[in-house]
């Protein structure tokens, strides 16, 4: 820069002078602890961290969307490259620009439109990062579609909380989490801080079940379009192999999709079944979930918004959940969803399962991904028996599955577990492994005195 | 290696492109959606991101109108402009870098002020699907919205001021026949089965079933056969209505299930979803209120040449229902899955779509007739058939105008009782409208400079509307506190917010598919709060 030439400081320009009305004046409906001056928008801009989670249809609109809210220190993450099938939303990528990094890509986007913005990409898969990573951020905005990755970046969140002696939570090292989530005209956002407030797995019974077809419906008696698909995708491919013993069943490969809606459709013409269409194959094959550009605007942008309430106390936050439809006019509701008090993910708690004494490890197993404490996928049981670990069952390496499989029918007495063991659990759903107290109760089949 | 699949039905680039949302509203939504043409007055931060979510899903094509120039505040809440726009046509601008988004779709730029267009070339708007307008003037919101009204073109209104946003919808009438509800009731019929259902739910005899069988019977039978015993002891040939008799059919098929060698039942999961489906089923078919007041309203009863294909085919329904339809709408033909054997479910399921053909056959004849006898065009086969498979949930919106809200009569009346509840949703209707009067009173925003000058002001601005719907001045002034210390700011992540919204709306009325507001929607983001009105 040339000497003698006045710069007006970047949060002083006539650029941002909307939002610095609402940070540079106070107002009756403000957060009592808000002090308006121009130096929050100093610290939104030039200290503030954030971390978004995702670069897709949320993602985009929440770089937009916090670029123009006076952030400048953003970090973007996501694995994932672009397809075309993205472009009816993710407006920050071209047609020119599939198969390229989705983070990358937005972040080019949105620095080269938005001068001073110093948005940072990170090309791959949030289980990649470790703590350091994600203690440097102020806050965490998350726009995914996966409930694995979501709970997994909770758990990594609460597993950054820190208590002090006394076992009050050291509320500096409570990092917030914005969340946004869609599915057609539907959403939700919300806002979670870690140790405070309830978290994703606090309320794992909001996430509606999956729809799953029973194999016995598939095999024998199919009376929709979808069971056919199923069968094919299920019990045809890996018996047929038509690529070969070693090729999977690819959902993106057109030949693929093509293999399985002919032989759905033979099937289905078998059965007199109507309707096994190409996008029907495809949307089973890929469990496709409808997204409309609208739908995610308006989430990322009440993400967004809290985000910001959060960065310069300005306002109170949401308390703490909103859900959103836009099928039937624009229905909003926002209610406070309730902490557990024994939450796998963000309570200081020990955690117990009980069971009677002639459980098997296959009711341990069982309870781990059914009970709605867990909600595990496939969790990987160890314990410590006189000092040394031992891997009870673990279903993730094929090598240790294979040898552990027996496990399962044996008795928990007969594996060396009592009341009051502790087994360590690892699982998807969570970066740390989980350690829960069995609490072992004798069976209650005999009389109880009356 | 030979590829063992070698015709390969790939989809055009286009379906790709926009395969998730044509899960939404199908092909037919989209090509309605290509043949809109959607006019944007004011490329602010809420109109560009308004357009954004109708450019992405693509629109036909869209007209900018902006006689603004680009300011720095522009660029630094709408992400439609760079740098270098400023000082440049903001809807030329904006038109540009929105265009990057989807190149199927046309774009226009008109850089005249919308008053003089009103005034010298009003026809203008007849050729647009939906006007839009954002930060509009209190006379041009008036003459715009009498004009469009007077032309029946759809006008959506936006506003965006600090955390606070609003969308009102003006539209005369707006019919909707794929309303898509969340949860549809199924239309089976078992108080009154048509010939060929009574055929087979007669021709089954559960008694004498063989185990495998009796597991995979549909409970539509089983519920149907639980019926007939019930009339049966109660020799009576009503239908059960009560909890009670409810309660005594699922008994009845509670001893329809099976027991083992021990006397102990056995787990069928045909009769388990009997039992859950009783209340569902036992709902006895009726014609809806709100369908018999659509058929009979004077749009069906008096046609003319003019008649929409929507009025025409609700008069051939009303038709069908008088005559062969016995008072009822004509079958859906649709059959929620259930467990059963592939046998009984296919058989069953083609027995409610041949009826349900036939039905709409019907329909169509008499169609057919009136087409005939007006000498208007053709309505095709398909349409009627989509027209009776939705027949149930037909919606029809009758709109009132924005012009009406600056009127006294009953809007104003409405207005003044949720005022009185009160509303906190309507304080905020009345606090934009306060600061569009300030607008046009002092051509700056309240606030724009310093906030506190401009409270007495503006409050005097919110007392000549309560006036005039003939409510008492609100007992404290926070609410025009808060909106002096906006200043007339554009929030973005507000703006997107709304944006969201105004571009679903806009293409839920282009396609004619889910249910648009009615007719006013009002956002706060500082309390994360949302209302509708209906004016």
């Amino acid at each position: 820069m040339s000497s003698g030439e006045v710069q007006t400081a970047e949060y002083l320009q006539r650029r941002w002078l909307n939002i610095r009305k609402l940070l540079e004046r106070s107002g009756p409906f403000c957060h009592p602890d808000f002090e308006p001056s121009a130096e929050i928008l100093d610290f939104t801009m030039n200290s503030c961290k954030i971390l978004i989670v995702g670069a897709g249809g949320l993602g985009c609109e929440l770089l937009k969307d916090l670029a123009l809210m006076g952030f400048k220190k953003i970090h973007i993450i996501d694995m994932d490259t672009i397809e075309l099938s993205n472009l009816n939303r993710q407006f920050l990528f071209r047609k020119n620009d599939i198969g390229l990094s989705k983070a990358k890509c937005a972040v080019e986007f949105v620095n080269k439109r938005v001068p001073g913005c110093e948005a940072t990409a990170h090309h791959c898969a949030i289980q990649d990062m470790d703590d350091g990573f994600y203690r440097q951020f102020h806050i965490v905005v998350c726009g995914l579609d996966s409930i694995v990755a979501r709970r997994w970046l909770n758990g990594m969140l609460a597993s950054l909380l820190q208590y002090n002696d006394d076992g009050s939570l050291d509320q500096s090292s409570v990092i917030p989490l914005v969340d946004g989530g869609t599915e057609g005209f539907k959403g939700n956002a919300r806002v979670i801080l870690p140790g405070m407030s309830a978290c994703i797995e606090c309320t794992l019974d909001l996430y509606p079940p999956q729809i799953t077809f029973p194999l016995c419906t598939i095999a024998n008696t199919p009376r929709l379009p979808e069971h056919c698909i199923e069968y094919v995708k299920v019990l045809q491919w890996s018996k047929e192999n038509p690529w070969g013993n070693t090729i999977p069943l690819d959902g993106d490969d057109p030949h693929h999709v093509a293999w399985v809606l002919e032989k759905a459709q033979e099937r289905a013409m078998k059965h007199g079944i109507s309707g096994v269409t190409y996008r029907l194959t495809q949307g089973v094959l890929k469990n496709i979930i409808p997204a409309v550009a609208s739908t995610n605007a308006v989430i990322a942008a009440a993400c967004a918004t809290e985000v910001f309430k959060l960065a310069s106390s300005c306002c109170v936050n949401m308390n703490n959940y909103m859900v959103l439809n836009i099928a039937d006019g624009v229905y909003t509701y926002t209610f406070s969803a309730e902490r557990r008090a024994d939450c796998v993910a963000c309570s200081n708690s020990t955690k117990v399962m009980a069971l009677e004494s002639d459980a098997t490890l296959q009711t341990i197993y069982t309870k781990l991904c059914e009970d709605q404490l867990f909600m595990m996928k496939s969790p990987g049981i160890t314990t410590i028996i006189n000092g040394r670990n031992k891997t009870l069952y673990m279903s993730s390496i094929k090598s240790i599955e294979e040898r552990t499989r027996d496990n399962l029918k044996k008795k928990i007495t007969d594996l060396g577990l009592y009341n009051g063991a502790e087994i360590l659990v690892a699982d998807v759903t969570t970066p740390n492994t989980i350690t829960i107290k069995l609490n072992v109760i004798e069976n209650l089949d005999v009389d109880m005195p009356s | 290696m030979a590829s063992p699949s070698p015709k390969s039905p790939e989809q055009s680039e286009k379906n790709k492109q926009y395969d998730r949302q044509l899960r939404l509203w199908g092909d037919h939504g989209q090509i309605a959606l290509e043949k809109g043409h959607i006019c944007l007055i004011n490329a602010t931060a809420l109109g560009t991101e308004i357009l954004k979510s109708i450019v992405l899903p693509g629109v036909g094509a869209i007209t900018i109108v902006d006689d603004c120039t680009v300011s720095e505040e522009d660029i630094g809440s709408n992400f439609f402009l760079e740098t270098s726009s400023k000082g440049l046509n903001r809807g030329s601008e904006t038109l540009r870098l929105i265009l990057e988004l989807n190149p199927a779709v046309q774009g226009h730029a008109v850089q005249e002020p919308t008053g003089q267009i009103l005034q010298e070339n009003p026809d203008f708007f007849k050729s647009f699907t939906v006007v839009i307008a954002t930060a509009l003037g209190e006379k041009t919101i008036k003459e715009l919205s009498q004009h469009l009204w007077d032309i029946n073109v759809t006008f959506v209104l936006g506003r965006s001021v600090g955390f606070l946003g609003s969308f009102r919808i003006q539209i005369k009438e707006h019919a909707i026949i794929e309303s898509h509800p969340d949860n549809e009731q199924p239309d089976l019929r078992l108080d009154v089965p048509f010939p060929a259902l009574s055929q087979y739910l007669d021709s089954i005899d559960i008694e004498t079933l063989d185990l495998k069988d009796h597991g995979h019977i549909p409970w539509i039978v089983i519920i149907y056969k639980a019926v007939m015993k019930w009339q049966k002891i109660q020799n009576d040939n009503r239908w059960p209505m009560s909890r009670k008799e409810k309660n005594e059919v699922r008994d009845l098929i509670r001893e329809f299930i099976r027991k083992d060698e021990n006397g102990i039942p056995i787990n069928e999961e045909n009769f388990e979803e009997a039992l859950r489906a009783v209340t569902t089923a036992l709902c006895p078919t009726f014609l809806p209120v709100k369908i018999q007041d659509l058929i009979y309203c004077s749009a069906a009863t008096n046609l003319t040449k003019e008649s929409s294909p929507f009025w025409i085919m609700c008069s051939a329904l009303r038709g069908f229902i008088e005559a062969e339809g016995k008072g009822k709408l004509p079958l859906r033909g649709v059959l929620p899955d259930m467990t059963a054997s592939t046998e009984h479910y296919v058989k069953l399921q083609n027995i409610y779509r041949a009826q349900a053909a036939f039905e709409a056959e019907a329909v169509y004849r008499k169609v057919q007739e009136i087409i005939n006898q007006l000498h208007c065009d053709c309505i095709s086969e398909a349409d009627v058939k989509l027209f009776c498979r939705h027949a149930h949930n037909l919606h029809l919106v009758r709109g009132s105008s924005i012009a009406s809200e600056y009127q006294s009569g009953p809007v104003a009346s409405y207005i003044a009782r949720h005022l009185e509840e009160p509303d906190v949703m309507m304080v905020h209707y009345i606090l934009l409208r306060a600061s569009e009067m300030f607008r046009s009173e002092h051509s700056r925003a309240p606030g724009d400079w310093e906030p506190e000058g401009d409270i007495a002001i503006l409050k005097a601005c919110v007392s000549k509307l309560l006036t005039d719907v003939s409510c008492p001045p609100f007992p404290k002034d926070d609410h025009v506190h808060e909106m002096c210390r906006y200043g007339g700011a554009e929030i973005h992540s507000v703006s997107a917010f709304l944006g969201g919204c105004i571009a679903q709306e806009a293409i839920k009325i282009i396609t004619k598919q889910y249910k648009p507001v009615n007719n006013l929607f009002v956002y706060d983001g500082a309390s994360t709060n949302t209302a509708t009105f209906t004016f």
